[in-house]
C-alpha cells in the first residue's frame, strides 16, 4: 500500500503543501493505526499528519477528494452477460475476462496498477493526456485484446463474433474511461506545478507589467514575506544594562566561595517592542506602481500589530484607519481617492509629517519610506528627513526607479539618501524580498 | 484489514463516547486526532478561534483518560526556570552550611590531605541531585508514574527560544539537566498544546505535532452542546438559538461569536425564562454574543430580520 501513498504525497507537494520526510513517516505510521477503509477517519488522519496551516487544510481536502476518488469503472451497457462459449483455442486475454465479466471493479484497480507504471504522476501538461492515455492502456494488455478480437473475427462463428461485439464496445468504454481517469490524474499533479510556475513568473515580473487579475495572488506572495519580516522584526532581545538577579547562575558562580554570593549574575535579556512606521507615495509619477506599493502597505498592517501607514502626493494622512477597516481591494480605492495621483511634493509631505507624526518617532522606530523621490522641483526639505533620521532607529527607503535614474530630472533622491540607513531598488517581489533579508540581517 | 477497520471506527466512536461523559461533545475529526495522539504518542498542536473549546479539549481527555492535568500557561519572558525546573536554593545553601559543620567529624582521623580528599569523594555529591530539584510543570508531566496530560496553553504567547526548548520534550519526551543528565518520562505524556495564532509557530514544533485545527463547530453538533452544557434549555429554543449564531456567523464582525458565547447566552436565556427568540431579548442580551462596541452597532438594525429568519429555521412558523 506504500505506491499510492507516495504519489499522493507528491500531488500534496505539488499542491503547495509542504510533506517532510518526517511528516510522511508519520502519515505511514497513521495509516498503519486508521486502515484504509474507513474514508472519513483516513481523511481526518491524513490530514492531522500532514497539513499544518488552515490554507494547507484546505489545499489539503480538495487534493484528497481528487486523489482518492475511486469509481468503479463504468461499463455502460447493461446487457446480460455475452455467451459464454469459449472460444476454441482458449486464449482469452486477462484484459479480456475482465472486459467479458464487466467486473468494473478489478478494470479500475488494473488501471490504476497500470497508470502507476506509466509514471502518471509525472503528468504537468494538459497536451500529455494523450500519450499518458495510450501508455496506460498500452500496459493493460490493449495489444493482447487486439488480437484476440481478430482471431474472434476470424473464426467467423455467430458465438465468436458475439464475442467480438461485445469486446469491442466495451473496449471503446475503456478507452473513455481511462481518458476520464488521465483527466483526473492531470487535475491532482498539474495544478500545483502550472501555479509553481505562475509564481515564480510573477515574482521576477516588474510591477509596472503588473497585470491586474494577478493581484490576488501577488497578495499571497507579499503576505507571506510580510510576515516573515513581522516575525523576525516584531520582538528582539537585547542585552540590557540592568536586569533581575538570576540566582541560578549567581548560586553556580559562587560555588567555590561556599554558597558566599561574591559574585552576581543577572538576567539580563529586554524584550524590545519595535514600532514601524511606513510611509507610501502615491502620487501621478509613481502611479504604476502605487497600488503594489500600498499592496505591501497592506500586508505589512496585516501582520504587524501597531503599525502606522501614511500615504501622501502632495500632502500626506495616516491611512492606517483605512487599512485596518476595509478589505484589501476598498482599502487601496479609499486612499487612491483620498490622496492619490497628485503631483508629488516631498517636502510639503514631510512638513505634514513633522508637524504631526515626528515627535511619535523614537529611537526604537523604524521608518520605511516607499517612493520615487520625484518632487516636482518642490523644495525636498533635506532638514526634515536628516531630523528624522537622527530620531528613528532605522530609515528605510525603497525606490521602484532603477538606480540609474536616481538624480536625474526631478529626482531628489540622491539628496534623501545620505539620511538613509538603507536605501534600495524595489521593483519586483524578488527585489523587495532582498531588501528585506538585508534589513533583517543588518 | 478489514478486522482493523472495524477496531478503528470502534475504538473513535468509544473515543467521542468518552469524550462525551467528560463533558465535551466533539466532531469525528477531533476524536480522530485523541485516537492518534494516543496510538502514535504525539502531541496534538490545536488552533482555532479563542472560544471553540481547545483548552477544554485537554481537561475533557484528561477526565476521559483518569489521568492527571498539568497546565502551564505561556507568557512572554517564559523561561526554563519557570517551566522545567528550578533549584531549590535555600536548601542548597542550608545544606553547604550543614556539610562545612559536618565536616570536622566527617574528616575526624584522617591525617594526609590526599586521605581527606578520597574520604570527602565517598561522602557523595548530592549537592545538584534530584532531592534539590523543584520541578516545574513540564518535569512534573514527565515525573508522572502513570502517565498525565499535559497542557501548554497559547504557546504562541511564548518567545521563539522557549519554542525550541520544547522541542526536546515533545519529541522524546525527555528533558536534559546539565548537572544530573537526562530525565526521561516513565509513562509519555499526553500532550495537547493550543495556539491562538498570536504568531506563526516554528516549523519543528508544527512537524512534531498532531495538527488539529477547531473551527466553528456545524449547527447539529452545537445544539448537542448546548443541550449537554445548558441542559434547561428546550429543543425549539435549542434551535432557535443556533440559527441565530450561524446567521452571526455570516456576518461581517469584528470578533464571531464563538461557542463559549453561544453557552453563556443559552444561559442567559434561560435565565430570563425565553421559550423562543423576540427580537427585544435578543437586542438586550446582544453584548454577551458582540464583544465590540461596533460590531454591536452593525448587527442592532438587522435583529428583527435575524430574529425572524432564525425562528423560521428553526421551523417555528409563528
Amino acid at each position: 500500500m506504500q505506491a499510492p501513498l507516495l504519489r499522493f504525497f507528491q500531488a500534496l507537494r505539488d499542491a503547495g503543501v509542504r510533506v517532510s520526510v518526517a511528516e510522511s513517516i508519520d502519515a505511514f505510521n497513521a495509516v498503519a493505526v486508521t486502515g484504509f477503509a474507513d474514508r472519513e477517519a483516513l481523511k481526518d488522519a491524513l490530514g492531522l499528519v500532514l497539513a499544518k496551516t488552515l490554507p494547507e487544510k484546505a489545499l489539503f481536502a480538495e487534493c484528497f477528494d481528487l486523489f482518492f476518488a475511486r469509481d468503479a469503472l463504468e461499463l455502460g451497457d447493461a446487457e446480460a452477460a455475452p455467451p459464454p462459449a469459449q472460444s476454441a483455442d482458449g486464449e482469452a486475454s486477462a484484459l479480456g475476462r475482465m472486459l467479458l465479466e464487466g467486473d468494473g471493479g478489478a478494470l479500475a484497480a488494473a488501471m490504476e496498477q497500470a497508470a502507476n507504471v506509466a509514471g502518471i504522476s509525472g503528468i504537468s501538461f494538459f497536451t500529455q493526456a494523450n500519450v499518458y492515455g495510450r501508455r496506460i492502456l498500452a500496459e493493460m494488455g490493449l495489444e493482447a485484446l487486439d488480437r484476440e478480437i481478430d482471431a474472434l473475427r476470424r473464426q467467423a462463428t455467430p458465438a465468436a463474433s458475439a464475442r467480438a461485439d461485445v469486446l469491442d464496445r466495451r473496449r471503446k468504454l475503456l478507452g473513455e474511461g481511462v481518458r476520464d481517469f488521465v483527466k483526473r490524474q492531470l487535475a491532482v499533479y498539474a495544478a500545483g506545478k502550472t501555479q509553481a510556475m505562475r509564481e515564480e513568473f510573477l515574482s521576477s515580473v516588474k510591477l509596472t507589467n503588473l497585470d491586474r487579475s494577478d493581484f490576488q495572488r501577488m497578495h499571497a506572495i507579499v503576505r507571506t514575506l510580510a510576515k516573515r519580516l513581522a516575525t523576525r522584526h516584531a520582538r528582539t532581545r537585547r542585552r540590557a544594562r540592568r536586569g533581575q538577579l538570576d540566582l541560578r547562575r549567581t548560586l553556580r558562580q559562587n560555588m567555590a566561595t561556599d554558597g558566599m554570593l561574591f559574585r552576581t549574575s543577572w538576567k539580563r535579556q529586554k524584550i524590545e517592542r519595535p514600532k514601524v512606521m511606513a510611509i507610501c507615495d502615491v502620487s501621478g509619477s509613481v502611479a504604476a506602481v502605487a497600488r503594489f506599493l500600498l499592496l505591501f502597505l497592506y500586508s505589512m498592517h496585516e501582520v504587524m500589530a501597531g503599525l502606522r501607514a501614511f500615504a501622501f502626493s502632495d500632502r500626506l494622512v495616516e491611512v492606517s484607519d483605512i487599512l485596518e477597516r476595509n478589505d484589501i481591494e476598498p482599502a487601496i480605492a479609499a486612499i487612491l481617492r483620498e490622496v492619490g495621483y497628485g503631483s508629488s511634493d516631498y517636502g510639503g509631505s514631510l512638513e505634514n509629517f513633522e508637524s504631526g507624526w515626528l515627535d511619535l518617532v523614537d529611537h526604537q522606530t523604524s521608518v520605511i519610506i516607499m517612493g520615487d523621490g520625484r518632487g516636482n522641483y518642490t523644495n525636498p526639505r533635506t532638514d526634515i528627513l536628516e531630523a528624522l533620521s537622527k530620531r528613528c532607529k532605522r530609515l528605510i527607503w525603497l525606490n521602484p526607479e532603477p538606480d540609474a535614474l536616481w538624480g536625474s530630472g526631478d529626482s531628489d533622491m540622491l539628496r534623501y539618501r545620505p539620511y538613509c540607513h538603507y536605501a534600495g531598488v524595489c521593483n519586483s517581489v524578488r527585489h523587495l524580498e532582498r531588501a528585506m533579508t538585508d534589513l533583517l540581517e543588518s | 484489514m478489514n478486522d482493523l477497520d472495524q477496531q478503528t471506527r470502534g475504538a473513535i466512536d468509544a473515543v467521542i463516547a468518552g469524550l462525551a461523559r467528560a463533558g465535551y461533545i466533539c466532531s469525528r475529526q477531533i476524536a480522530t486526532a485523541v485516537f492518534l495522539a494516543q496510538h502514535l504518542q504525539k502531541p496534538i498542536l490545536v488552533e482555532g478561534p479563542a472560544g471553540v473549546g481547545k483548552t477544554e479539549l485537554a481537561k475533557a481527555t484528561a477526565a476521559f483518560l483518569d489521568l492527571p492535568l498539568i497546565r502551564m500557561q505561556c507568557y512572554e519572558g517564559l523561561d526554563e526556570a519557570k517551566a522545567l525546573y528550578e533549584w531549590k536554593y535555600a536548601k542548597q545553601l542550608l545544606y553547604t552550611q550543614i556539610l562545612k559543620d559536618k565536616l570536622g567529624e566527617e574528616l575526624n582521623g584522617v591525617k594526609s590531605l590526599s586521605g581527606a580528599l578520597k574520604r570527602l569523594h565517598g561522602a557523595g555529591d548530592i549537592f545538584f541531585s534530584e532531592q534539590f530539584l523543584e520541578p516545574r510543570p513540564l518535569l512534573r508531566a514527565l515525573q508522572q508514574p502513570a502517565g498525565a496530560v499535559l497542557l501548554v496553553d497559547e504557546v504562541d504567547k511564548s518567545d521563539q527560544e522557549f519554542e525550541a526548548f520544547l522541542l526536546e520534550i515533545l519529541s522524546d519526551y525527555q528533558v536534559t539537566v546539565p548537572e544530573i543528565g537526562t530525565i526521561r518520562a516513565p509513562v509519555p505524556p499526553f500532550v495537547v498544546l493550543t495556539s491562538n495564532n498570536a504568531r506563526d509557530l516554528g516549523d519543528a514544533l508544527k512537524r512534531r505535532c498532531l495538527h488539529l485545527h477547531i473551527g466553528f463547530p456545524e449547527p447539529a453538533l452545537e445544539e448537542r452542546i448546548i443541550e449537554v452544557k445548558v441542559p434547561g434549555v428546550s429543543a425549539s429554543l435549542r434551535r432557535q438559538i443556533v440559527a441565530l449564531i450561524q446567521q452571526l456567523r455570516a456576518q461581517d464582525l469584528r470578533k464571531l461569536p464563538s461557542v463559549s458565547e453561544t453557552i453563556d447566552w443559552a444561559r442567559v436565556l434561560l435565565l430570563l425564562h425565553a421559550d423562543h427568540l423576540e427580537s427585544e431579548t435578543v437586542r438586550e442580551t446582544l453584548n454577551v454574543l458582540l464583544k465590540f462596541e461596533a460590531d454591536v452597532k452593525a448587527v442592532e438594525n438587522k435583529i428583527p430580520a435575524l430574529t425572524y429568519q432564525a425562528r423560521h429555521a428553526a421551523g417555528d412558523a409563528a
